[in-house]
C-alpha cells in the first residue's frame, strides 16, 4: 500500500479549505457557517501537521501551532455561539441574511 | 500692551455668559465684554501710535512668544503691525454693534451670545498670530460658530445655507492647510513662523504651487470669484448679527490672509499669479455689481454688493503697488464697517416690516426717520460718497492701480471704476424704493429705532466717518506695513 | 495778505448750519431754522465780499498780474510721494468771483425760501440741505487740488440729489433725483479716469503744479503726456476730454443733459440755486480752472467747442416747444451753459495750427466767465420769479397762466428785466457778456458765429414766449382771496437780483478776470453789436406777435412744422433712447444674464459638487450591504487579487 505523501495531505487540506469557504459563502444558517469556519481552521491544522511531519520531522512547531489553533477555535466557537444565541434572541432567527442592520 | 488680553477677554466673557442665569444678564455680560474689547482695541490703536511716534520702527510691535509644540517648531507667537491693528479695530467695532442689534434675540440667548463672542475670539486670535499654525487654529475657531449661528438662528433656507457656507469655508481652510504645510516643508527653515518665513527664501517651485493654494483658500473667505456663492445664501439666511459678523469680520479674515500671509511670504508666487488675480477680481467687481442690480431682497443686494466690494480688496492686492495695497486694507476696514451697518439696518427694517423685498416697501422715511437716515448714509458710503469711508478706500485703490502702467492693468482699473456707476444705480434703486416714494399701506404705525439700535448704528457710523473725514490716520497706520510687503516684492513697480 | 480763517469760514459756516439743523433742527429749531440758515449765509456772503474786495483791490495783484494764491493747504491723504489729496484754498480771479456768486445767490435763495417753504413740515431739513449744498459748492470753488475738487464735486452731486428728492413721497421726484445722480455719476466716471490719467503723467494732484507741469513747453511731463498714445489720441487729450465729460455731466451738456429738466421736480428756489446759477456751471468752472491744460490739446478744445455750441442750439430749439415753465428755464440754462462752454472752447490755443486767427487769445475765457457771472444773476432771478408765479398759481403749466401782470406786479417787472437781460438787449447784463462771446466766436470761426447768432435769436424768442404766456395772453380768473406775491421775503431777492441784472454788465470784467491773470483789453465795437441786438429784438417781436394776445397763430405754426415740432416737444427722444439703452440693453443683456449666470452656473456648480458627492455615495453605498457573506467574498476576492499581484505580476527589481 502506498504511503500517503505530503501532496496527498495538502490536497486533502486544500479541499477541506475550499469546502469550508464554499460553506461559509453559501450557508445562511450561522451555525453551519461556524462549522464551515471550523473546517477552514482544520484544513490549516492539517497543513501545519503535514508540513511538520514531512519537512521538519525533528521539530514540534507545527504540532504546537495546531494545538494553539484548536484552542483558539474552541474559544472562537464559544464567542460565536454566544453571538448566535444573542442574535437568535433579538431576531428569532439565525439566518445571516436577516441580520443586516449594519449596512450603510 | 499685552496682546493676550485680546484673547483672554473674550474667553472670560464666554465663561461669564455661561454662568449667567437669565437672558437679561447674558445680554449685559455680552455688552460689557464687547465694550471691553472695544476699549482694548482703542488702547491698542493709541498704544501702537504712541510706540510709532516714539520712534519704534520695529516691524512687529507688542510681540510675545511661548513654546507650544517645540518638536515641530510651533510656537505661540503673537504681535501686531499696522494692518492687524486696523483689522482688530474693525472687529471691535462690528462686535459691539452686533451685540447691540441682537438685543431682541429670545431663542437660546446664552448660546447665541457665546457663539458671537467666540467668533470674535477667533478673529482677534487670527489677526494677532504670527505663527501660521496658530493662525490656522484661530481661523477654524472663527468658522464653526458661523455654521451654528446660521443653522439655529437663521431664516429661510438656513440649513442649506449653513451647510454650503461651512463646507465652502472648510474647503477653503483645507486649501490653506495644504498650502501652509507646503510652505512648512518647502522652506529651508521648517517653521510656521511668519516673521522667520518672511526672511527666508522659499524656492520658486514651491511658491508656484503653494501661493495659489493659500490665495484661493483665503480667497474663498473673501468671496473670490467664482468661489463667492456662499456669500448671498449665507448672508441672507443668517440672523442680523450673524450677517454683520460674516461680512464685517469673517470676509476680512480672507483678505488679511491673502495679503499678510500669501503675498507676504511668497512674493514670487504673487507676481506669477497677479494677472489672474486681477482678472478674477475685476470680474467679481463688475459682475457682482451687475448681479446686485437684479436683486430684490435687501439682504441679497448687500450680499452681492459685498462680492463687488471685496473684489476691490483682491484687486488692490493683485495690482502689486503700495498704494493699491494700502487701499485694499482700507477697503477691508471700510467695507467691514459699512456692510455691518447695512446689515444692521436691514435687520432693523425687517423687524418692523417683516419683509426684505424692496418692492413691498415704500416711503419708510416718513415713519422711521432715524433708520432710513442710516440707510441713506450707508448707501451713500457704499456708492463712494466723499466724507464716508468707501470713497477713501476706493480712490486709494484706483490711484494705486493706475500707478501700475501696464495696459492690461489700466483696462482692469477702468473696468473697476465703472462699478461706481453701477453701484450708484443699485443703491439708489434700493433706497428709492424702500425709503422714498409714497408710504405703503399698513406701515403707518411702525416705530423708529430703539436705544440699542441707535447706539449700534452710531458706533458704526462714527467709524465710517472717522475714516471718511480723516483718512490720514488709517493711511499712516497701514502704509508702513504695506511698504514692508512691497519691499519684499522687490519694488518691481513704483 | 488774505485772512485765512475768514476765508475758511466762508464754506465752514454753512457746514455748521447743516450739522446743527440736520441733527437738532427738528427738535429745537423747528420754526426759526430758516432764520439761522439765512443769518449764517449772510455772514458767509459778507466774508466772501470782503475777500473779493481784498483780493481784487489789495493783495491779489502783483506786477499787474492776478496771482494764484494758496493761503491754506494740508495733506489729507497721501497716496504716494508726490500724489496726495490736499485740502486747501485757492484764490484766483475765478474762484473769488465764484465765491461771491455762490454766496450771494445762495443768500437770496435762503431768504426767498423763508416765505416760499413756509409751513413745510421738513423746513429744518430743507435748510440743512441748502447749507450742505452751499458748503460743497464753496468747497468745490476753492479747491486747490483736483481730487479735492472731485470730492466736493461728488458732495455737490449728493446734495443736489437730496434737494431734488426733497418731496420724497412724490414718485416723480424720486425718479428725478435718482436720474440726476446716476447720470452725473456716469459723467464723474469720466472725470475720475481723467484725473487718473492726468495725475499719472503730471505726478501731482495739485492744480498749480499740475498746470505748470503740463503746460510748460518741453517739460518732461508734457512730453510723455503728448507721446503716450492710446487709440490714436495722446494721453493729454484723453485726460482732458475725460475730465470734460465730468464737467459736461454736471453742466448738462448734450448728451448728458437729460437729468436737468427732470431735476425741476425739486422746490423752485432749489432749482434757482443749484440747477441754474451754481452747480450746473461747475463744469464750466472746471474747464476754466484747468484751462491752460485744455488749451494744450487741440482735440480737447474742439470737443469743448462743439459740445458747447451743439448743446446751446439743441436746448434752445427744445425750449421753444416746452409748456412747463420750469422746463423752459431748464433748457434755457442748458443752452446758456452750452454757450459758456463754447466760449471757452473758442478761446484759442497756443498750438501751432496756423489757419485760425489766435490774436485774441483768452477773449473767450473772459467772455465765458463774464457770462457765467451775469447768467447766474438773471437766471436765478428768472427761477425765483417763476417760483413766485408757481407759488401764486400752484401749477407749472403755461396753459394755467396768463395775464398775471395785474396780480404780480413786482414779479412781472423783475421777470421782464431778466428776460431782457438774457435776450441780450442793451444795457442789461446779458448784452455785455453775450457780446463778448459773439466776438470770440466771430474771431474764431464765422460759421460758428452764425450758429451762435441764431441761438441767441431763439433765446430771445422762447424767453419772451414764456414772458407773454405768463403775464399777458388770456387772463386767468383768480378765485376768491389770493395770497399775493409772498411778501417781503420773496420780493426782496427779486428786486436785488433785478438790480444785479441791470448793473452787472457794467463791471469791467476783463480787467479782473482773464486766462493769464493780466487785464484783458476789452474792445467794444458798437458796429459789431448791431447784428446780435437786431436778432434778439427780432426774436422778441416774433414772440410778441405770436403770444401777446391769445390767438391761433402758434397752433398754425405748430401744424406747419409738423414732425419737427413733435420731435422737439419730445426732447428729440433722447430720454427714450437712454431708457432703451438702460432698460433694454444694460438690464436685459448684462444685469439679467449676470444674475442668471450666478444663480445657475456658479451656484449650480457648487450645488453640482454637492449633488455629485451625494450621487456617488448613493451608488457605492451598496458595498456596505451589512451581509457578512458579501464582505467575506470581497475579502476573498481582495486576497486572491493580492496573491495574483504579488506572485505573478509584481516582480521587484
Amino acid at each position: 500500500m502506498m504511503e500517503p505523501g505530503l501532496y496527498h495531505l495538502l490536497f486533502v487540506s486544500t479541499a477541506l479549505f475550499f469546502i469550508g469557504v464554499y460553506g461559509f459563502f453559501t450557508r445562511r444558517n450561522l451555525v453551519t457557517m461556524l462549522m464551515s469556519i471550523e473546517l477552514i481552521l482544520n484544513s490549516v491544522n492539517i497543513n501545519f501537521i503535514a508540513f511538520n511531519k514531512y519537512l521538519w520531522p525533528h521539530k514540534m512547531d507545527g504540532l504546537f501551532f495546531s494545538i494553539f489553533v484548536i484552542a483558539i477555535a474552541a474559544a472562537e466557537a464559544a464567542v460565536a455561539i454566544a453571538i448566535i444565541i444573542n442574535l437568535y434572541r433579538s431576531h428569532q432567527s439565525i439566518d445571516v441574511e436577516r441580520a443586516e442592520e449594519m449596512k450603510f | 500692551m499685552n496682546l493676550l488680553l485680546l484673547i483672554l477677554l473674550p474667553l472670560l466673557t464666554i465663561v461669564t455668559i455661561l454662568l449667567m442665569r437669565n437672558a437679561a444678564q447674558v445680554k449685559w455680560a455680552a455688552l460689557l465684554g464687547s465694550t471691553g474689547q472695544f476699549i482694548l482695541a482703542l488702547v491698542l490703536l493709541f498704544g501702537f501710535r504712541q510706540e510709532r511716534s516714539a520712534g519704534n520702527e520695529a516691524q512687529i510691535l507688542f510681540e510675545l512668544q511661548y513654546n507650544w509644540f517645540p518638536a515641530w517648531h510651533i510656537s505661540f507667537h503673537i504681535g501686531v503691525n499696522g494692518i492687524s491693528v486696523a483689522m482688530i479695530l474693525l472687529t471691535a467695532f462690528v462686535v459691539i454693534a452686533g451685540v447691540l442689534v441682537s438685543w431682541n434675540i429670545t431663542k437660546m440667548t446664552k448660546e447665541f451670545y457665546c457663539l458671537l463672542i467666540m467668533l470674535s475670539l477667533g478673529a482677534y486670535g487670527f489677526f494677532i498670530s504670527l505663527d501660521l499654525f496658530i493662525l490656522f487654529f484661530f481661523l477654524e475657531i472663527a468658522v464653526i460658530p458661523k455654521y451654528l449661528l446660521i443653522g439655529i438662528w437663521g431664516s429661510g433656507k438656513k440649513e442649506y445655507a449653513a451647510n454650503k457656507l461651512a463646507l465652502m469655508l472648510m474647503g477653503g481652510s483645507a486649501l490653506v492647510l495644504v498650502g501652509l504645510l507646503g510652505v512648512y516643508f518647502g522652506s529651508s527653515e521648517k517653521t510656521f513662523d511668519l516673521v522667520t518665513l518672511s526672511q527666508t527664501h522659499i524656492p520658486i517651485e514651491i511658491q508656484k504651487i503653494c501661493f495659489p493654494l493659500l490665495f484661493v483658500g483665503f480667497g474663498v473667505f473673501t468671496a473670490l470669484f467664482p468661489f463667492h456663492t456662499w456669500v448671498p445664501d449665507g448672508h441672507s439666511s443668517a440672523p442680523t448679527a450673524g450677517s454683520m459678523f460674516l461680512a464685517g469680520i469673517s470676509m476680512k479674515l480672507g483678505g488679511y490672509g491673502c495679503l499678510r500671509v500669501a503675498t507676504y511670504i511668497m512674493p514670487d508666487g504673487a507676481k506669477e499669479y497677479a494677472s489672474i488675480i486681477i482678472v478674477l477680481s475685476s470680474i467679481a467687481i463688475l459682475y457682482g455689481a451687475f448681479a446686485t442690480m437684479m436683486q430684490k431682497d435687501l439682504k441679497y443686494i448687500n450680499a452681492y454688493s459685498s462680492v463687488s466690494h471685496c473684489g476691490f480688496v483682491l484687486l488692490g492686492i493683485g495690482m502689486l503697488t503700495k498704494t493699491a495695497m494700502t487701499g485694499a486694507v482700507m477697503q477691508m476696514v471700510s467695507h467691514g464697517l459699512m456692510t455691518a451697518l447695512f446689515f444692521a439696518v436691514i435687520g432693523m427694517i425687517y423687524e418692523r416690516t417683516h419683509t426684505r423685498q424692496v418692492n413691498e416697501m415704500g416711503g419708510l422715511l416718513k415713519v422711521m426717520p432715524f433708520i432710513t437716515t442710516v440707510l441713506f448714509i450707508v448707501g451713500l458710503c457704499s456708492l463712494g460718497l466723499p466724507g464716508l469711508s468707501g470713497f477713501v478706500a476706493e480712490m486709494t485703490i484706483f490711484m494705486g492701480s493706475w500707478q501700475n502702467p501696464g495696459t492690461f492693468h489700466r483696462i482692469a482699473t477702468i473696468a473697476a471704476c465703472m462699478s461706481i456707476v453701477v453701484t450708484a444705480v443699485y443703491i439708489l434703486r434700493a433706497i428709492g424704493q424702500t425709503a422714498m416714494g409714497p408710504l405703503k399701506e399698513g406701515y403707518e404705525n411702525l416705530t423708529d429705532a430703539t436705544w440699542n439700535e441707535k447706539l449700534a448704528a452710531i458706533v458704526l457710523i462714527a467709524g465710517i466717518i472717522a475714516i471718511g473725514l480723516a483718512p490720514f490716520w488709517l493711511n499712516d497706520l497701514v502704509s508702513p506695513a504695506t511698504e514692508i510687503i512691497m519691499q519684499k516684492l522687490g519694488a518691481v513697480h513704483p | 495778505m488774505p485772512n485765512t480763517i475768514l476765508i475758511a469760514l466762508i464754506p465752514l459756516l454753512p457746514l455748521a448750519a447743516f450739522l446743527l439743523l440736520g441733527l437738532y433742527g427738528k427738535k429745537y429749531f423747528k420754526n426759526f431754522s430758516g432764520i439761522i440758515g439765512t443769518t449764517v449765509l449772510l455772514l458767509s456772503a459778507a466774508f466772501a465780499l470782503y475777500t473779493a474786495y481784498g483780493y481784487f483791490f489789495e493783495y491779489g495783484k502783483i506786477d499787474g498780474i492776478y496771482q494764484k494764491l494758496v493761503p491754506l493747504q494740508f495733506t489729507w491723504l497721501q497716496f504716494s510721494p508726490g500724489l496726495s489729496i490736499d485740502m486747501g484754498i485757492i484764490l484766483d480771479p475765478i474762484s473769488v468771483m465764484m465765491l461771491v456768486v455762490v454766496t450771494f445767490i445762495s443768500l437770496m435763495v435762503h431768504f426767498y425760501s423763508l416765505a416760499y417753504m413756509k409751513g413745510d413740515e421738513r423746513f429744518p431739513v430743507y435748510y440743512a440741505f441748502l447749507g450742505l449744498f452751499t458748503f460743497s459748492m464753496l468747497g468745490l470753488v476753492m479747491a486747490s487740488n483736483i481730487f479735492q475738487l472731485y470730492i466736493f464735486w461728488e458732495l455737490v452731486g449728493v446734495s443736489s440729489f437730496l434737494l431734488i428728492g426733497y418731496h420724497y413721497d412724490r414718485p416723480s421726484a424720486v425718479a428725478a433725483c435718482k436720474k440726476a445722480f446716476i447720470v452725473t455719476r456716469f459723467a464723474d466716471l469720466g472725470f475720475l479716469i481723467g484725473i487718473l490719467v492726468l495725475s499719472f503723467h503730471a505726478n501731482t494732484l495739485d492744480f498749480n503744479t499740475l498746470i505748470q507741469r503740463l503746460t510748460v513747453d518741453g517739460s518732461h511731463e508734457l512730453h510723455t503726456a503728448y507721446t503716450s498714445m492710446f487709440l490714436g489720441a495722446s494721453a493729454l487729450t484723453w485726460g482732458t476730454v475725460l475730465v470734460f465729460i465730468g464737467g459736461a455731466g454736471k453742466s448738462a451738456l448734450f448728451p448728458l443733459h437729460i437729468w436737468l429738466p427732470d431735476a425741476m421736480e425739486g422746490p423752485t428756489p432749489v432749482s434757482a440755486l443749484i440747477h441754474a446759477a451754481t452747480m450746473v456751471v461747475a463744469g464750466v468752472y472746471l474747464v476754466a480752472r484747468m484751462f491752460p491744460v485744455f488749451s494744450m490739446s487741440n482735440g480737447a478744445m474742439h470737443v469743448v467747442t462743439f459740445a458747447g455750441i451743439f448743446s446751446a442750439l439743441f436746448a434752445a430749439v427744445i425750449a421753444c416747444t416746452q409748456t412747463d415753465i420750469k422746463r423752459v428755464l431748464a433748457y434755457s440754462t442748458m443752452s446758456q451753459i452750452g454757450l459758456m462752454m463754447f466760449a471757452l472752447g473758442v478761446s484759442g490755443s497756443n498750438l501751432e495750427s496756423g489757419s485760425l486767427n489766435y490774436s485774441h487769445l483768452g477773449a473767450g475765457y473772459t467772455a465765458s466767465m463774464f457770462h457765467l457771472f451775469t447768467h447766474a444773476i438773471f437766471k436765478a432771478l428768472l427761477f425765483l420769479g417763476a417760483g413766485s408765479v408757481i407759488h401764486f398759481i400752484h401749477s407749472n403749466e403755461m396753459k394755467d397762466m396768463g395775464g398775471l401782470r395785474k396780480y404780480l406786479p413786482i414779479t412781472h417787472i423783475t421777470f421782464l428785466i431778466a428776460c431782457l437781460a438774457i435776450s441780450g438787449v442793451p444795457p442789461f447784463a446779458g448784452f455785455f457778456s453775450k457780446e463778448e462771446i459773439m466776438l470770440a466766436a466771430w474771431q474764431h470761426n464765422t460759421v460758428l458765429y452764425y450758429i451762435t447768432l441764431f441761438t441767441s435769436g431763439l433765446t430771445a424768442f422762447y424767453m419772451f414766449r414764456l414772458y407773454f404766456n405768463i403775464f399777458w395772453s388770456k387772463g386767468v380768473i383768480v378765485h376768491g382771496e389770493h395770497h399775493g406775491e409772498g411778501g417781503f421775503a420773496m420780493m426782496l431777492p427779486l428786486v436785488l437780483l433785478a438790480i444785479g441784472a441791470v448793473a452787472a454788465g457794467f463791471i469791467p470784467f476783463g480787467n479782473f478776470i482773464s486766462a493769464d491773470g493780466k487785464p484783458l483789453e476789452s474792445e467794444f465795437h458798437w458796429q459789431f453789436s448791431i447784428a446780435p441786438v437786431a436778432v434778439g429784438l427780432a426774436g422778441i417781436f416774433t414772440a410778441m406777435w405770436l403770444y401777446k394776445n391769445k390767438s391761433n397763430k402758434p397752433a398754425a405754426i405748430v401744424t406747419s412744422l409738423g414732425g419737427f415740432y413733435k420731435a422737439a416737444y419730445n426732447k428729440f427722444y433722447i430720454d427714450e433712447l437712454y431708457l432703451f439703452i438702460t432698460k433694454k440693453i444694460i438690464f436685459n443683456l448684462i444685469g439679467r444674464p449676470a444674475a442668471w449666470f450666478d444663480k445657475n452656473i456658479v451656484n449650480g456648480l457648487v450645488n453640482m459638487t454637492g449633488n455629485t458627492t451625494l450621487i456617488i455615495s448613493e451608488k457605492i453605498k451598496g458595498f456596505q450591504s451589512g451581509k457578512v457573506q458579501q464582505y467575506a467574498i470581497y475579502f476573498l476576492a481582495g486576497l486572491i487579487g493580492l496573491a495574483v499581484l504579488f506572485i505573478y505580476l509584481w516582480k521587484p527589481g
